[in-house]
């Protein structure tokens, strides 16, 4: 049985719940007192502050990991699998002498909710994939660790820098919740839109700059009877990582924070998002979109693309790993940066590029000193190396992929990521409202891209979705102001 | 030997019962107790909200939606699924030509049958949901029902299927038939199996051809277990979670067109973490199946034929 003391105004009060029920007279009494609070019970309450099992610090070990104390992590399994943060765990099993328990799954959510309801959290998780935990909520609810404290801390490669100053500025802007930076986002992800260098060199193809040249090349491939575009039409969302950063570049930033900031009339007053949907009506009327895309998945509509049958697909960096068993040897994969409008308030070469793969540190787990040690392991340059040796993909480290060799598709993403420069776009959108971004809107872009959804009504639409989301108090909001 | 019984018998079901009670009873009494809170899911506390998440679901469309979809199922499939499995256990069971000394068979090969028909209740319902949504898959060449189609040269009926909106659902209800099928024909043939032979010998003799027989002694001599089948086939078109999830585009899309009052609460609880509003929509469920299984009791009820 939980115990449920009035205390405050958290909590259920046990009279005040038997008060309200009878006189709404739900639930008998008898019943009530025995079931108060079984399944809401226990943890979670803030009155108990347990201090964290500590060791001392020093020049190697600056956060004062307690040698020996067991750790567990929790890494999402999904495109990047986990055998990097297995080799890390490796590292802090052999320095601590502690046990290392490694859970890896595509279910965090579902696994560990419970988990947090009881007050028994994991030490480290990598909260990724569909199902994954709202950290919103979390953060919300004081459930996680600041990680002020490993920011703060002296990097592995060298004990005089700090980690702070190793990792790139936007790592640092996006992990916040309000003034608070709790939540570590271990990789980059690079969006936009992915091609075969060999296919569009052996057809004289050039890697359009505009919007308007991306519309005469897909004539162009249309005509030699490829599918100009695919995108993974059981996931909307995927079209989204390149639209909505498309909105930013052409209309700029501060409008599209209106919009992540669900500002009323942010849909609907800037001009970028009419330019930008037009630009998908006219493709989806055009028929430049492989025929039967609405129904792929990510791996169909992937598979398609390797295969030659389209040109163009929408996507993010870890497409490389993902797609590596139906890639051509020589399929020579690469990324172009966002295209260019009229009157765009960004240069042209902006990138959507994004700090990916959340790490968290559960506040009340049984070792948060030593969940923060397991993320600075993995912030060396060794640990770094080999994330983008092992799945092909940037982390937020800075120069870490100095002199290595990379595969054809994070090379591609390098560079162009290095020739944006400081011309970044990052979206919360999809970060903080899901239920709106992949639901609502998904249906909706769906729908425009199968022709059945005129550009204005995707707008107006859009905009009423977001406004009920503003309306609705049962949402957590947040603002970001850069 | 009597003095004494119900004590003894109370003795051995203690044990089973208070097991029952702690992990089936009392989650399902706390349900409502948490429809009531704002409860997250994530930590021990929450606030009394009163009815406002019963209030919230009332006038939340996208659950109306849900709800309207699982009344279509619930109107088409029970029907059609029974249908096509009184026909075939009939047609396994009575349905054949008179042979020698055999008055009442079946076709030829029904055990064969029986055999096949019973294959997809042994698949999970995971693994059914995977191999139809790859049987849709739109491409005409790695979507084995566009590249049917294309082969026997009706390319005009090629479609993209689940990302049609139009008729998505309609894809998955089909699947749900295909996959519940064989059961009621194992189920209807066993429940023919003890209906007497005379009867429908005497019927025979007067003449009866095979559709008198089925309209006029099979079916009314069945209905109690037409009847069963009608509430469980009801229940699992109430439901339709796991096909739902696996196959529809989108989770319930395109555009909302596939959701299902069973996956709105999965995304309420462990997506949108509201786990009291979630549970509000469990009750609403358990009125909506409730409701149903009633009303189905009420009103197919007959005279019981004793034979």
């Amino acid at each position: 049985m939980g115990t449920t003391s009035a205390h405050g105004n958290e909590g259920l009060g046990r009279r005040d719940l038997i008060k309200r029920s009878a006189a709404i007279g739900l639930i008998t009494v008898p019943t009530m007192s025995l079931l108060t609070s079984c399944a809401t019970g226990g943890g979670g309450s803030d009155e108990k502050k347990t201090k964290a099992p500590a060791g001392k610090t020093s020049a190697t070990n600056p956060l004062g990991v307690k040698k020996g104390l067991a750790l567990e992590a929790f890494i999402f399994k999904g495109g990047l699998g986990d055998q990097y943060a297995k080799d890390a765990e490796a590292d802090y099993k052999s320095t601590y002498g502690a046990t290392v328990k490694h859970t890896g799954t595509q279910q965090v959510g579902p696994k560990l909710t419970p988990r947090f309801a009881g007050g028994n959290p994991p030490d480290v998780i990598d909260n990724s994939g569909a199902d994954h935990l709202n950290m919103n909520k979390l953060s919300d609810q004081g459930q996680l660790q600041d990680l002020k404290a490993l920011l703060d801390a002296g990097s592995i490669d060298d004990p005089a820098k700090k980690v702070r100053d190793t990792i790139h500025p936007s790592t640092l802007e996006k992990g916040l919740h309000g003034d608070t930076f709790d939540v570590l986002y271990y990789a980059f992800t690079i969006y936009g839109t992915w091609y075969s260098q060999k296919l569009m060199e052996s057809k004289g193809w050039e890697y359009p700059k505009s919007l308007s040249d991306m519309v005469k090349l897909c004539g162009e491939i249309k005509k030699e009877g490829i599918a100009p575009w695919t995108y993974a039409g059981k996931y909307p969302y995927y079209v989204h990582f390149n639209l909505f950063a498309q909105i930013a570049k052409i209309g700029g930033m501060d409008a599209w924070m209106a919009i992540d900031n669900l500002e009323p009339n942010a849909w609907t007053k800037n001009d970028a998002v009419k330019e930008v949907i037009e630009h998908y009506e006219e493709l989806a009327a055009k028929k430049y979109f492989l025929e039967g895309s609405q129904g792929l998945t990510h791996i169909q509509s992937q598979t398609q693309w390797t295969k030659g049958k389209a040109v163009f697909i929408p996507n993010g960096s870890w497409v490389e790993n993902e797609a590596a068993p139906t890639t051509p040897e020589d399929f020579g994969m690469a990324v172009g940066a966002l295209f260019d409008g009229t009157g765009d308030k960004m240069p042209h070469g902006s990138l959507r590029a994004e700090p990916s793969e959340p790490f968290i540190v559960p506040s009340k787990g049984k070792n948060p000193v030593g969940g923060m040690e397991l993320l600075r392991i993995m912030l060396s340059k060794k640990h770094a190396q080999n994330f983008a040796t092992k799945v092909k993909s940037l982390t937020c480290v800075m120069d870490a992929t100095e002199g290595m060799k990379l595969s054809p598709g994070l090379a591609s993403a390098s560079s162009v990521f290095k020739e944006a420069g400081t011309n970044l776009v990052s979206c919360q959108l999809q970060e903080w409202y899901p239920a709106l971004t992949d639901e609502k809107m998904g249906g909706l872009t769906g729908q425009l891209l199968t022709g059945d959804l005129k550009a204005s009504d995707w707008i107006k639409k859009t905009q009423e979705a977001a406004d009920k989301v503003a309306k609705d108090d049962s949402v957590a909001k947040f603002k970001r102001t850069s | 030997m009597q003095h004494g019984k119900y004590r003894f018998v109370a003795g051995f079901l203690a044990l089973p019962l208070i097991v029952y009670a702690i992990f089936v009873i009392s989650p399902f009494v706390q349900a409502f107790q948490i429809s009531m809170t704002d409860w997250s899911g994530l930590v021990g506390t929450a606030e009394f909200v009163g009815l406002d998440n019963f209030r919230r679901l009332w006038e939340s469309d996208e659950f109306w939606n849900a709800l309207r979809h699982n009344i279509y199922m619930l109107a088409l499939i029970p029907v059609i699924t029974l249908g096509m499995g009184l026909f075939f256990a009939f047609m396994l069971n009575v349905g054949g030509r008179r042979k020698k000394n055999e008055v009442v068979t079946g076709v030829a090969g029904s055990k064969f049958y029986k055999f096949v028909f019973f294959f997809p209740q042994v698949i999970s319902i995971t693994i059914i949901a995977v191999i139809w949504f790859n049987i849709y898959n739109p491409d005409p060449h790695d979507g084995m029902l566009n590249s049917f189609l294309g082969t026997v040269g009706l390319d005009s009926l090629q479609n993209a299927w689940l990302g049609e909106k139009s008729i998505a659902l309609w894809c998955i209800s089909a699947v749900m038939v295909w996959s519940n099928v064989g059961f009621y024909v194992v189920l209807f043939s066993a429940a023919m199996a003890s209906i007497p032979r005379e009867i429908y010998e005497a019927a025979l003799l007067d003449g009866a051809g095979r559709f008198d027989t089925f309209f006029k002694i099979t079916v009314p001599l069945l209905w109690d277990t037409v009847q069963t089948g009608w509430v469980y086939m009801g229940i699992i078109a109430l439901d339709a979670f796991a096909l739902v999830q696996i196959m529809s585009v989108n989770m319930g899309g395109p555009d909302g067109a596939t959701d299902v009052m069973p996956l709105r609460l999965f995304q309420t609880a462990f997506r949108d973490s509201q786990f009291g509003y979630a549970s509000a929509m469990g009750i609403a469920m358990l009125i909506v199946t409730m409701a149903f299984a009633v009303l189905t009791m009420r009103f197919a009820r007959r005279e019981r034929i004793e034979f």
